[in-house]
């Protein structure tokens, strides 16, 4: 369902238009409409999720109408039409994965950040959520960090904590570093 | 050792790259086919090798590359389902990440045989990093000249891209996945017509599995009769299973078809048995919408024949006692699991991935979640265990698209294989309600079988 909480005007840079370029020349004239997933892909990583402006974009861009990309886009559970933390852990909740403790990890993962699934901490840093079936049922507990599906296997409560420990630090870095 | 075909170099540092791969004969087939054999002797040879769709449905690959229609002037499309989300399965993803040129390889030579100038590659959008390593494998052919236009001076052109999924298990089935790959919601179309005839921009299309797709370059190679040399009965050939749940050593093997449940499961070479000394209480073959069956009756048919990983052994006995090879998605259950639990995952799971098209599928899903939740949590009665047997049937056969049925087929199997696990929830609820699976081990207080 589509309910706008929030909205955020974006702008696409040259670099994104490139890219958009370079995707709908894959498809036949006039079949424009198959590059939808893979632009939107290209603008979550951007903006860390689909706002309604940024969907509207998407479609001027395509020729579309914009109902076809909120159909498109709250079809699939891979897009966002909220902002989420800067981290958003994704862990596999799915029957083989939790043979081998991945409800354990589900439990941890709330615990440790505080927050139940879907919410996102008060630093804006972390949220977390259960996701179907990663393809990795012979590695679990599975988490996958987007917008590259950073993949993480054979997760332990201390492993968990570690990552979340080391995304804090890499966060502060990154902080630092624009503050200089 | 069993033959390998498809992960023979899978140990070489470096295959993954294409300067590798070809030092190891990769890119021979696509030379031995656009150079010696026409498109007709390439299919020819898929259909000896007696190849069937290593996607879960085994429709023999030969068979549906002769269905596809022809007409004059209408481009076709050969699209690969690297959709993978079958729970239980996740062996296209490690073929994908290794060896990826043994996937476009497998492309360059079917596309030849099929008279494709574009195909697609559809992938997940989870495997991101899939998604990059195929494309970075696809610059890398292109660079050598194994893609774009006039390959090896053949006259054959091809183009060939990775397209991402948004997250939705429905896409893996083929009508859902082409509509995704025309950038709509993932829907399945109602059949016929088939995309043989009507596929992808409604010109005539394959959809064949990453698997399927790989082992037509050894195939080619070394002759379909050749291959099918290896297995038995109608299933040839090597294929990709991945074990996972309570084995020992989880991860990816390629067999020989004709394996023995019983040595792909026990022996070290594979699973090397159940993991923490535990005894086995059941599997799931094939992937999660095949039966689920007792440790009994997986390794051991009814009559008491030694139960085959073949297409035929596994499913001996039909759904009474039998189950599917499916996609080799292998999962098994060591004593302490909790059979009524993963039903209810499963359960969930169908409920959640159902593109709500049809009635039986979206409703009677979502019934048998809350039911199976019920029950699970120590809330249900005798008759709700009959209550899921009537809506299992009811869904099954009643929907535009199989994912109906395969989430009708493991609440009924569950059911009819360990109807005294559910019985236990009912008559023991207070007991069950305080399993905390989350945070706990449990003694299982069910006789454990074998
Ligand atoms: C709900 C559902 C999910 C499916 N998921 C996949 C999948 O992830 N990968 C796949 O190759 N086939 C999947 N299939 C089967 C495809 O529809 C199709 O039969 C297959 O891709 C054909 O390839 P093959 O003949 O090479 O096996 C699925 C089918 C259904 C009904
Ligand atoms: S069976 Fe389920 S998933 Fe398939 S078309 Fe019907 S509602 Fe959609
Ligand atoms: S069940 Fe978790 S990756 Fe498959």
């Amino acid at each position: 369902m589509l309910s706008v909480k929030h909205n955020e005007s974006v702008t696409f840079t040259e670099d994104m238009l490139g890219k958009f370029a370079e995707i709908v020349r894959r498809y036949p004239e006039g079949r424009q409409k198959s590059a939808l997933l893979p632009l939107l892909h290209e603008v979550q990583a951007e903006f860390g999720w689909l706002s309604v402006s940024a969907m509207d974009k998407v479609a001027e861009y395509l020729h579309l109408d914009p109902i076809e990309v909120y159909e498109v886009a709250t079809f699939y559970t891979m897009f966002f039409l909220q902002p989420k933390g800067r981290f958003n852990l994704e862990v596999c909740r799915t029957g083989p994965c939790c043979l081998v403790g991945a409800e354990r990890i589900m439990t941890h993962l709330e615990e440790k950040l505080g927050v139940k699934e879907g919410e996102v901490t008060a630093d804006g840093l972390f949220s977390w959520r259960g996701v179907e079936c990663l393809a990795a049922c012979g590695y679990g507990p599975v988490l996958q960090i987007g917008p590259e599906y950073t993949f993480y296997e054979n997760l332990t409560a201390e492993g968990v904590d570690e990552l979340i420990n080391e995304l804090r630090k890499k966060a502060e870095g990154a902080k630092l570093d624009a503050d200089s | 050792m069993a033959r390998k075909l498809l992960l023979t170099h899978i140990d070489i540092p470096g295959i993954n790259t294409f300067e590798v791969y070809r030092q190891k004969g990769g890119y021979r087939a696509v030379e031995k086919a656009l150079k010696t054999l026409t498109p007709d002797d390439v299919l020819e040879e898929v259909k000896k090798s007696g190849l069937r769709g290593r996607g879960g449905a085994g429709f023999p690959t030969g068979m549906k590359w002769s269905f596809l229609a022809k007409p004059e002037g209408i481009p076709r499309y050969l699209v690969c389902n690297g959709d993978e989300s079958e729970p239980g399965t996740f062996k296209d993803r490690y073929l994908m990440t290794h060896i990826p040129h043994a996937l476009i390889e497998g492309m360059i030579v079917s596309s030849y045989a099929l008279g494709a100038n574009t195909s697609y590659i559809y992938v997940r959008g989870e495997m991101m990093p899939q998604i990059r390593i195929l494309e970075k494998a696809i610059a890398e052919a292109k660079h050598a000249g194994f893609l774009g236009k006039n390959i090896l001076g053949s006259g054959f052109d091809l183009e060939l891209f990775v397209q991402p999924g948004g997250g939705a298990y429905i896409c893996g089935e083929e009508t859902a996945l082409l509509e995704s790959l025309e950038g709509k919601r993932g829907n399945p179309r109602i059949k016929p017509p088939f995309p043989a005839v009507s596929g992808l921009y409604n010109c005539p299309t394959v959809v064949n599995n990453v698997e399927s797709i790989a082992a037509v370059v050894p195939i080619i190679n070394d002759g379909g009769e050749e291959y099918a040399k290896i297995g038995v009965e109608r299933s040839t050939g090597t294929k990709l299973i991945s074990a996972g749940g309570n084995v020992k050593n989880p991860g990816v093997y390629e067999i020989e078809l004709g394996l023995s449940v019983e040595e792909f499961l026990y022996s070290d070479e594979y699973c090397g048995g159940i993991a923490n000394g535990k005894r086995l209480k059941a599997v799931v073959a094939g992937g999660s919408s095949v039966p689920i069956l007792p440790a009994n009756l997986i390794l051991k048919t009814l009559k008491g024949e030694s139960r085959l990983m073949t297409y035929e052994s596994l499913a001996d006995g039909g759904f009474q006692s039998g189950t599917m090879l499916g996609s080799g998605g292998f999962i098994a259950f060591d004593e302490d699991q909790c059979i009524v639990r993963n039903t209810w995952n499963f359960t969930r799971f169908y409920h959640h991935e159902s593109c709500g098209q049809c009635s039986p599928c979206r409703e009677g899903t979502g019934w048998m979640e809350k039911v199976l939740h019920k029950i699970e949590h120590g809330h249900g009665s005798f008759s709700d265990i009959d209550l899921l047997v009537n809506v299992a049937k009811n869904i099954e056969g009643n929907t535009i698209c199989p994912l109906g049925d395969a989430a009708a087929w493991p609440v009924a199997s569950a059911i009819r294989h360990f109807r005294d696990e559910f019985e236990w929830h009912v008559t023991n609820g207070a007991e069950a309600r305080q399993r905390n699976y989350g945070l706990a081990n449990y003694a299982d207080p069910l006789e454990p079988v074998v």
